[in-house]
């Protein structure tokens, strides 16, 4: 590699600065051996590492997650009709069938890292996926990129996965929090007005305080109010304090950040606390069953932002494919776990036949590149950004239907916008992320 | 400065909270004040309550039947438990105790998520706690208020039954010396059996009660069981009494600190418990060297 980098100063073909940029590094030979490359690459099949909290708090999500990898790698297995629509070639990824391992995690990142260890050292896996805490998902890039192996981000929404925790080998397909804010906030206002007095519930971690910040920043724009602010711990089960000075705050508009289980207790809190005859609810980021666990009495006219709602169908064909496969084989509508856990897996594979090896260094460096080439998928043509691995991609926009609008029992949103996601990034220095090295 | 109508909110509101962790915590005390084992396993009953209620409420839709079919269930579940595994572990070292009810509490909660999900249910508000009720100023879930007059009740009822009766006062004697009141005759394993179950139900029925209030998940409970630590600690280790008064003081300090900064309220709230443990380490209502 130091070798290529002299001949290329030598050659004047740019700056030290500039070797860095994909377009200049992809130029540069990979190393044969990398990771667990080619170790992990065997006449038949390679290995994918699963880690997936299925017991714990995020198992609702994790359960989802698994599903979508699974219906994912069982196509490409088996080089259905489906895995040709995303243009891949034969069956498997270059031939080889993917055999893959899931790990439960309970969403504990120490567990993340040891059993992604394990299907480093044991199973020569040849990329990771999964998580559904932002908390794993910085400790899985770190490990990824330490032992060279990809790891693909599973549900995560903090800045810092793609800002100041950015890794050069794992690559974000969900938005994060400044991207789903400023979508959501302009929205919002079109919908319930300018003249705004907002009442916000921040849950005390960096999720909530990205999250909180993001949204406070765009709405403030569209010339709205913060009349109260409640932050409250991470698993709190009892709102009511918060939620009084929340129903006192003369607010127009709850603005609910808690995620999650705390999403569903502290808004079953704030009806039965009138907060929501008074106040329209908006929820930055959507929880994947939020809707099935709180019922759309509760859910109808709320907006917020989401990585996917299956009713996208009626938009992209590859997603119709997905939510006709998936509804077939598990019996629901899938949700935001399922969806990034299918499309991430099938970009992975798409990009191995792009660049025709197995090899990390090649991979992260056309996924680098996909902007020249973008990648057709469920949410339209979307691709990663060279600089912080954040995908640039569409937000759709979710409103709560009314029940008696609902068409099936899982009918429980209306897609109001697809905002597109050139419009809505932040600079990829704005959350200081530093990628580390290829080698 | 809040204003006085904020203060007052709080304050009220405190109330209702401490109410439902004094509920919450009584379980948890009646077993380590009267049997000295610290059951760990206390939030999965807690959730196995809240789940009980919602299997009855998706059929019945009585929550009558739902709190009685969860005083039967958790009854049964206590005297299972007892009978099968905690019996055995009354002569054994504390930390085996922790152990025992830690993995009985993973494999209920385990159990729970097998057979529910992971995924929150729905679980009602009664047909006649429904809304808000406005008291002057104050506006206040009517369930809320509710529940405050049935957990006084409930708690008023576990006190008598183990204060006031003949097998509370054998059990605390048969924790004192089991040799003896064998001797007089007394069937003591008997009278333990009775107050785990006890226990059981009455972590069981908080679990159900707060059920159309809270996300009911498997692990609805691990919060519920830190919060009963402190609470038990503020008012003295197996304290019934000091359950109340120490769910009381916790509901009254998250809610005040709220009403200035709701990110301090937990905090205050754990600062207390330290302080008490410096300068009263047997809490409010506990005596030194028991339990």
């Amino acid at each position: 590699m130091k070798f290529d980098r002299r001949q290329l100063l030598l050659g004047g073909a740019g700056t030290a600065a500039g070797l860095m940029l994909p377009g200049v590094g992809a130029m540069a030979q990979s190393p044969a051996s990398i990771g667990t490359f080619p170790d992990g690459v065997s006449a038949d099949s390679v290995f994918v590492g699963l880690t997936i909290p299925l017991t714990g708090v995020f198992s609702g999500d994790g359960g989802d997650l698994k599903l979508g990898y699974e219906l994912a790698i069982a196509q490409i297995n088996a080089g259905s009709d489906v895995a040709r629509a995303w243009s891949l070639k034969g069956k498997g990824v270059l031939g080889r069938q993917i055999r893959y391992n899931v790990s439960d995690t309970e969403g504990k990142p120490n567990l993340d890292v040891q059993s992604a260890t394990k299907f480093i050292q044991q199973d020569k896996a040849i990329m990771l996926a999964g998580s559904v805490s932002s908390a794993s998902a910085i400790a899985l890039e770190e490990l990824g990129s330490r032992e060279k192996v990809l790891y693909m981000v599973g549900i995560a929404g903090s800045n810092d996965i793609t800002g100041k925790n950015c890794q050069r080998y794992g690559f974000r397909s969900q938005q994060n929090a400044y991207m789903a804010a400023k979508a959501l906030a302009p929205v919002v206002a079109k919908a319930l007005g300018k003249n705004i007095k907002a009442a916000f519930l921040v849950p005390d971690y960096t999720y909530g305080h990205t999250v909180y910040d993001s949204f406070a920043q765009f709405s403030k724009e569209q010339g709205w109010q913060e009349v109260a602010k409640e932050v409250v711990p991470l698993g709190t089960t009892d709102y009511s304090s918060a939620l009084l000075n929340i129903a006192n705050s003369g607010a127009d508009v709850f603005v609910n950040i808690a995620f999650g289980g705390d999403a569903i207790a502290s808004t079953k809190q704030a009806e039965q606390f009138g907060v929501l005859k008074r106040m329209k609810l908006v929820v930055p980021n959507l929880s994947s069953f939020q809707d099935k666990e709180l019922g759309a009495e509760l859910m109808q006219g709320v907006y917020g932002s989401c990585d996917f709602w299956w009713s996208l169908q009626d938009r992209y064909p590859l997603a119709k494919t997905f939510v006709e496969t998936f509804v077939a084989q598990n019996k629901y509508y899938p949700r935001w776990g399922a969806h990034i856990a299918y499309m991430q897996t099938y970009l992975w594979a798409l990009t191995v036949e792009r660049v025709n090896t197995f090899n990390p260094v090649d991979v992260i460096k056309a996924m680098e590149n996909s902007k020249a080439q973008p990648y057709d998928t469920t949410i339209g043509k979307v691709y990663f950004r060279a600089e912080d691995h954040q995908m640039v991609r569409p937000i759709p926009i979710l409103r709560g239907k009314a029940p008696a609008e609902m068409k099936n029992p899982e009918d429980f949103y209306e897609v109001v916008d697809v905002v597109d996601g050139e419009s809505v990034m932040n600079t990829p220095d704005f959350f200081g992320c530093k990628l580390g090295p290829y080698i | 400065m809040p204003s006085w109508p904020a203060l007052v909110s709080q304050a009220f509101n405190g109330l209702a909270l401490g109410a439902l962790l004094a509920l919450v915590s009584s379980g948890l005390t009646i077993i380590l004040g009267t049997l000295g084992v610290l059951n760990f396993a206390h939030g999965a009953l807690f959730a196995v309550g809240a789940y009980v209620a919602f299997v009855i409420l998706q059929y019945t839709s009585s929550f009558v039947l739902a709190l009685l079919g969860c005083c039967g269930v958790m009854l049964l579940l206590g005297i299972l438990l007892e009978r099968v595994i905690i019996r055995l572990f009354y002569d054994r070292p504390d930390e085996d105790q922790i152990l025992v009810t830690y993995g009985i509490g993973i494999v209920l909660v385990e159990c729970l998520r097998a057979a529910f999900g992971g995924n929150a249910q729905r679980v009602p508000v009664p047909s006649w706690g429904r809304g808000a009720t406005q008291l002057g100023f104050l506006i206040y879930p009517t369930y809320r208020l509710q529940l405050i007059a049935i957990i006084a009740m409930l708690l008023l009822g576990l006190y008598l039954v183990l204060y006031r009766t003949s097998v509370g006062l054998v059990v605390r004697a048969g924790i004192e010396n089991p040799a003896m009141v064998g001797i007089l005759g007394i069937n003591v394993r008997r009278a333990f059996l009775l107050v785990f179950a006890v226990g059981v139900v009455a972590v069981g029925l908080a679990g159900m009660l707060y059920a159309p209030v809270v996300a009911v998940t498997p692990d609805m409970g691990a919060n519920f069981m830190a919060q009963s630590f402190v609470v038990i600690v503020l008012g003295g280790l197996g304290s019934f009494p000091g359950a109340v008064v120490g769910g009381l003081i916790a509901g009254e300090i998250i809610s005040l600190t709220s009403a200035f900064n709701s990110s301090y309220s937990e905090v205050m709230l754990y600062a207390l418990m330290a302080l008490l443990l410096v300068l009263r380490p047997q809490g409010l209502f506990g005596s030194e060297g028991r339990v």
